[in-house]
């Protein structure tokens, strides 16, 4: 079902893990598809310094955050904004029809990521204003 | 690599005595059965002898057995030879059955005859108080299947086909997984019809049987040639049935031995995975089940990741059902038991067989404490 290139990814995870002070956390998915994803990220200035994931899901979901994660590191907030879920198809290549969703989700959950991280950003802001 | 085979409930292998039986029916004695030279009429021989050997398993007489394609197309067989030509336009299917019944209804439902599915507990028991009630509207048949191929519930089939006599409703029962596993006797348990498999109980795939109550009247489903009594059209299987029957005789000669050991490799399995592993839940009922049948979730793993990882180390498993592993939605069976969809994702089904050891169920315990922790450390859902 799964081709070797997705099997690695999967296999090693590399990015699996959570990240200890992290700027923003995004979640995409649920359990009833059966997909949780979470990407924590760490910005410094305007750059993603570093990105972790967790995720409950099929090897597809883990694949996909995995290469989610690679795909966001050293970019600016804008230009990892423009990360869709085809860069993550393109490099897994070959996901079975009914996967597809997965990377769908990541893009989503890289958003959810950034929109948090804006939001603190606010926050914080709203702070040192007073 | 070692491999190990724990998905019995998808296909066993052949046995090698009914495979030995089946070559012949492949070269020299090739014939058609309905033939009336000497190659026919010793292809339906054998063709008979098979019959008898099925029939002798339920407790049927040999000419209520009827030769099919495998069980899914008894289910279809059944539910559209009933229901489409009885003027109640109402079936009742239990809401935890097989793809080739829930389909097969759905099919009936777009061309708008009425399906009630019936309620089953947490368990996988049918809701008995839920079958009465439904059974107060007329119906043209009720469906239930006898052990459930997720999760190994064994349905008390004698009470529920004695509640469709005494209302006057004919009773099918999908049997594919329960043969061999329980003892069937369509006499005593008032069965009218019951779908079977071969390579459920080692026989070669692509043969079943579909069992009809002498007298109970059911519409052709495939069309064609006078076979099998002019009731199901279509060359014979010759070396399937062959297999199947063999298979079959062999199945219920060495049932008490194996049912046994079986059994304590199962109880052992489920009692060493639950030892060894925190926040696993056996799905199914903890007595009333499937001799070979552990199916568990693992809170905060997901299912298919489990089930390639077991792979990866040699184990074959199943989620659900093998007829399920390309499709997204969780399991309707465990979804019909209250199981939430976390849970419901997480769950793995591992079908043991004849050839199963206990060395074996180790080796799956061992890796499977790795690859549970492996996945709950990278998961987004907390283990509870």
């Amino acid at each position: 079902m799964y081709n070797e290139n997705i099997m690695k990814i999967f296999k090693e995870a590399k990015n699996a893990g959570m990240l200890k002070g992290a700027s923003g956390v995004g979640v995409a998915g649920n359990a009833k598809c059966g997909d949780v994803m979470k990407i924590y990220i760490l910005v410094e200035g305007n750059v993603i310094k570093d990105a972790k994931f967790k995720t409950f899901g099929c090897v597809a979901a883990i694949a996909s955050t995995d290469v989610a994660c690679d795909l966001i590191k050293g970019k600016t907030i804008e230009q990892a904004l423009k990360v869709t879920n085809k860069d993550v198809l393109n490099i897994l290549q070959d996901v079975p029809a009914q996967k597809v969703h997965c990377s769908v989700l990541a893009q989503e959950a890289i958003a959810e990521a950034i929109k948090d991280f804006k939001k603190r950003q606010e926050r914080e802001a709203k702070k040192n204003a007073k | 690599m070692k491999r190990i085979y724990l998905d019995n409930a998808a296909t066993t292998y052949t046995n090698a005595d009914a495979l030995q039986a089946m070559i012949p029916f492949f070269t020299n004695e090739h014939g058609n059965a309905a033939s009336l030279h000497s190659y026919g009429r010793i292809a339906e021989k054998a063709v008979s002898e098979a019959r008898a050997k099925i029939a002798a398993a339920i407790n049927a007489k040999p000419q209520e057995i009827y030769f099919t394609s495998g069980a899914t197309e008894s289910n279809n067989w059944i539910l559209n030879g009933i229901v489409r030509n009885c003027p109640h336009k109402r079936v009742l299917v239990s809401a935890i059955e097989h793809q080739s019944i829930m389909e097969t209804c759905a099919q009936l439902e777009k061309d708008g005859y009425i399906v009630e599915y019936i309620k089953v507990g947490s368990d996988g028991l049918l809701s008995m108080n839920d079958l009465v009630a439904r059974l107060s509207k007329p119906a043209s048949l009720v469906s239930v299947m006898t052990a459930n191929n997720e999760v190994g519930t064994i349905q008390y089939i004698n009470s529920i086909a004695s509640l469709c006599e005494q209302r006057g409703v004919p009773f099918h029962t999908d049997a594919a997984q329960a043969l061999g596993s329980i003892m069937m006797n369509v006499k005593e348990m008032k069965i009218d019809a019951l779908s079977l498999s071969s390579h459920k109980v080692y026989g070669p795939k692509g043969v079943g049987a579909l069992y009809v109550r002498d007298g109970f009247k059911v519409d052709k489903f495939m069309h064609g040639g006078h076979q099998e009594r002019n009731r199901r059209a279509g060359t014979l299987n010759v070396p399937g049935i062959v297999g199947f029957g063999a298979a079959v005789e062999i199945t219920m000669r060495d049932s008490g031995v194996n049912n046994g050991r079986i059994k304590t490799l199962r109880e052992y399995m489920i009692s060493q995975v639950q030892e060894k592993i925190p926040n696993v839940y056996l799905n199914g009922h903890k007595t009333q089940r499937l001799v070979n049948n552990v199916n568990l979730s693992f809170a905060g793993a997901e299912g298919e990741a489990i089930l390639i990882m077991l792979d990866m180390v040699g184990i074959a498993a199943s989620t659900g059902s093998a007829c399920n592993s390309n499709v997204l939605e969780p399991s309707h069976v465990l979804s019909a038991m209250g199981v939430e969809d976390g849970l419901n994702q997480s769950s793995i089904r591992f079908s043991l067989g004849r050839n199963t050891t206990r060395e074996d169920i180790d080796y799956v315990v061992v890796e499977l404490v790795k690859i549970i922790k492996r996945l709950r450390s990278i998961s987004a859902v907390k283990a509870k």
